[in-house]
């Protein structure tokens, strides 16, 4: 009975988690990842719309980087996408789940556009420009500010009360677009279409420029500020281990409050850009979505600003490569949807063999 | 009276290299109430998660009312009429306390929470019970939603009750209801066992006595021929010698008074109740309990994370000759006093270190802030963090490799050369040689002995009694939060501090 019992048995729970995996290997999972989800896209393409896959795809190419324009308006639309993915950042690394980037961008973008209709034509426009900014970065502290005050203070929930601004932010602007819309129409036409008072100026005859550059410096600050400075340093630790930041002396509430200062400001400054530098105008979709989809760029570069360069060009350009086919082939935009969410799902499904190894269980528990 | 309700005969576990339970016996009969007693990690509860289904035996025998049983899942525990109370519940917080009762099961016909709660106050009748069927479990006290686990099990047909620890959360007012519904059951015939490891309760409620040690199987014996002395000499058995190092203390001064302290937890229950003791240079004070007699909760107030109820922390600072009260400051406060405490907690994933970041990031915890610009400095904590790997010999792949990525013993060292590497005045270490091997645990208490060597105040929480009374100057014996002794650990034996720690014999002893 004594030695029976020496019979080794396998623990009751084994995962099978792979050790380190080389980093070549984890990127050719993820391109099998994206070929995978092409082939299974070309099929679903062919049962429902009975187009040619080939052309599909060539033609989604096509609608992002077809001529100059398309090309400069898909670095806009990534442009924008990734300063909203690097505002959730800090906030999502230290697990504040911000999920009002919509309505802080949204905000933002009102308080600029409230200068821009009311004094547009009284100060010079340097002096707007800059006053709006610091508007926008203003208003998009108060909309994230609010409910990382309330979860320092009383440990709300801040999912449900970020999402809630949104609304209340969205709601403003239809207010606000009521009362500066004479005609009662729900559509704001460009704001001072003659003056260009309040517009972001063109660089090297491109529109969009200032917009692509401002995000790119931030991209750098932000990894540097994520990676090197003592900031960054708090925020990891208070996403990683409240316990542990508490056991260090961290102040947890201050940590909080400071970092969604900092999300609502990027926020903020992503409103200005939009309605300074891209749109010159408002209405309630100023955000379109991004404000969420941020959450997914973000995620899926493991909070790391660098890599998010790369998912958030992916996404822009399924975003926008999708548009263009629903157009092109007369297609429902569905479709659209349903091919990128199929790309995103292979993508984001392929972190799973990434980090997980499929091992054949050869004995039976005896439970 | 026929065939015990349950008999186990030679019953084995192992978890990896680990033995849980080895040739473990024992009979409990219809009518009785068998206590299982034991220290810490002796395997009462691995022992009782086999009869309740949740783990499997590798070797053995079960018997249920004679005839032998396989019991492979807890649906096969209720099969054969066990019922198990967990020490850690399994209700549904928004479900009232009839729903939960009949949560899982599959009765025919209507579902009438009417005719549920009917039955449900029959059976609190029967037993002395008092509970609403209709309240919602968050809003019930500890004890309230412990008598619905219990009628759980009842109203299930359960015949055989397993209690986790049934008295560790509870006040005494509540014990002595707990214990008089027990006798209830046992009148009615039930064969109850309660896994215990507080001598008075067990001398209180039960009929026979079960001792395990280490996973092994000691003896049964009868309350009524037994008392106090016989059984911690079971439970903690005889002496090992370790030969750990000992030197005597030298120049020891007073470093940390700690006067009276009282500390109660959110639901009211009283966790530090006046304790006092100072822990001085150049020794080590052990402090012994049977584990949650509150030794987190002491060791978190001194480092500030706790907002205390009562008393004062009192640090006589070595270099300036002042005396600082370190109560209801924060961590950061106690560091700018100039107060060089290290902590080494129980918990050293979860608030030590963070596991997801590598060795060199664990070793700027303490020191990140350090320096005037708004950057962290990697170059120290990366020298520091290859001077532990090389002294300690921690065992990993580089400086850069995640902290939880290694093995039990590796973090441990991790932790403690972190916290040594800041020349502590006082180093307080909970539990620092849990899940160690032996060479790992050596390497443990020679540090601790270099701190003391060095005038360190070392304070030590520890649950082997075999390694505080070879380790330790002084001992401090907690139990349900009182300080019930200080004792020389030089002339001390297990059984006085076991009978300390088991809070019977009360008042303060030799200084």
């Amino acid at each position: 009975m004594n030695e029976k019992e020496k019979k080794t048995r396998e623990p009751l729970f084994h995962i099978a988690k792979r050790p380190a995996i080389e980093w070549w290997k984890a990127w050719l999972i993820r391109g099998g990842a994206i070929i995978a989800s092409l082939i299974v896209c070309a099929f679903i393409i062919v049962i429902l719309t009975k187009q040619n896959p080939l052309e599909v795809y060539a033609a989604m190419v096509k609608g992002s980087f077809g001529t100059p324009r398309k090309f400069w308006a898909m670095l806009q639309n990534l442009a924008i996408l990734l300063c909203i993915s690097l505002a959730v950042t800090p906030a999502f690394k230290m697990k504040f789940w911000n999920l009002g980037a919509e309505g802080q961008v949204l905000f933002g973008g009102l308080c600029s556009m409230v200068l821009m209709f009311t004094v547009g034509d009284k100060i010079p426009n340097w002096m707007l420009i800059a006053s709006m900014l610091a508007a926008s970065v203003l208003g998009g502290i108060l909309w994230g500010l609010f409910p990382a005050v309330l979860k320092a203070k009383w440990g709300t929930n801040e999912s449900l009360f970020t999402l809630m601004m949104n609304y209340i932010a969205i709601q403003l602007v239809a207010f606000a677009i009521m009362v500066w819309v004479p005609s009662g129409s729900s559509v704001m036409g460009l704001v001072n279409s003659t003056t260009k008072a309040g517009w972001l100026p063109d660089l090297f005859g491109q529109k969009y420029l200032i917009n692509i550059l401002i995000v790119a410096v931030l991209t750098v600050v932000m990894f540097i500020y994520l990676k090197y400075s003592k900031h960054g340093y708090e925020i990891s630790v208070v996403g990683e281990s409240e316990n542990t930041a508490r056991y260090i002396g961290i102040n947890v509430k201050k940590v909080i409050v400071r970092t969604m200062i900092l999300s609502g400001a990027l926020c903020g400054l992503a409103g200005f850009l939009l309605v300074s530098g891209t749109n010159h105008t408002i209405s309630k979709e100023l955000a379109g979505g991004n404000g969420f989809t941020a959450i997914m760029v973000s995620w899926l570069a493991k909070f790391n600003p660098l890599i998010m360069v790369l998912t958030s060009f992916l996404i822009a350009f399924l975003q926008k490569g999708a548009g263009e086919i629903a157009t092109n082939f007369k297609l429902n935009t569905s479709i659209a949807d349903i091919l990128t969410g199929i790309i995103i799902f292979f993508i984001i499904g392929c972190e799973f063999f990434i980090n997980y190894q499929i091992k054949s269980t050869k004995s039976k528990e005896g439970k | 009276m026929g065939a015990p309700a349950i008999e186990l005969k030679n019953i084995c576990k192992t978890f990896g290299s680990i033995t849980a339970n080895k040739n473990v016996s024992l009979t409990v009969n219809n009518g009785e109430i068998l206590s299982l007693l034991g220290e810490n990690g002796s395997g009462k509860t691995t022992l009782m998660n086999m009869i309740s289904g949740i783990y499997f035996p590798d070797a053995g025998h079960i018997f249920i009312d004679g005839k032998e049983v396989v019991i492979r899942s807890p649906k096969d525990a209720f099969d054969h009429k066990i019922g198990m109370i967990h020490q850690h519940f399994k209700l549904v917080d928004i479900f009232s306390a009839a729903e939960n009762i009949v949560l899982g099961l599959k009765e025919k016909g209507k579902f009438d929470i009417k005719d549920i709660e009917k039955k449900v106050a029959d059976i609190s009748a029967k037993y002395g019970f008092d509970i609403d069927p209709s309240k919602k479990i968050y809003e019930m006290s500890v004890s309230e939603k412990q008598t619905v686990e219990i009628i759980k099990v009842l109203y299930r047909g359960a015949n055989i009750l397993i209690l986790d620890e049934p008295t560790a959360v509870l006040t005494p007012q509540e014990t002595e209801k707990l214990f008089a519904v027990l006798k209830k059951m046992k009148e009615d015939g039930k064969a109850i066992v309660i896994i215990t490891h507080k001598l008075h309760e067990v001398l209180a409620i039960s009929d026979k006595v079960s001792v395990l040690r280490k996973g092994e199987y000691i003896g049964t014996v009868m309350t009524s021929e037994t008392d106090e002395s016989q059984l911690t000499e079971m439970m903690v058995g005889k002496k090992i010698s370790l030969n750990i190092n000992r030197e005597e203390p030298e120049g020891a001064q007073d470093r940390l008074e700690v006067k009276g302290i009282d500390y109660e937890s959110i639901d009211g229950v009283k966790i530090l109740d006046d304790v006092s003791f100072t822990a001085r240079s150049g020794e080590i004070l052990g402090i012994a309990g049977i584990s949650g007699s509150g030794q987190k909760e002491l060791l978190e107030s001194i480092a500030g994370l706790r907002k205390l109820d009562g008393g004062e922390i009192i640090y006589h600072n070595p270099k300036t000759g002042t005396s600082d009260n370190l109560r209801d400051r924060t961590p950061t406060q106690i560091k700018e006093l100039g107060v060089r405490l290290s902590f080494v907690p129980e918990d050293r994933l979860g608030m030590g270190l963070v596991g997801n970041m590598d060795i060199i990031d664990n070793m700027m915890l303490r020191s990140y802030k350090k320096g005037k610009t708004a950057f962290v400095e990697r170059k120290q904590p990366r020298d520091l963090a290859e001077k532990i790997i090389s002294d300690l010999e921690v065992v990993t792949p580089s400086a850069n490799t995640p902290v939880r990525r290694l093995s039990g013993g590796n973090i441990q060292k991790v932790l403690v050369g972190r916290e040594i590497a800041a020349a502590p005045t006082v180093l307080m270490v909970a539990y620092p040689v849990r899940g160690l091997d032996i060479n790992s645990s050596y390497l443990i208490y020679k540090l601790l002995n270099e701190q003391k060597a060095n005038g360190v105040s070392v304070i030590f929480v520890g649950e082997d009694l075999d390694v505080l009374v070879e380790l330790c100057d002084r001992i401090v014996v907690l139990s349900s939060g009182r300080v019930t002794g200080i004792v020389d650990a030089r002339n001390t034996t297990k059984e006085e501090i076991g009978l300390l720690m088991t809070g019977t014999k009360g008042g303060s002893s030799d200084e």
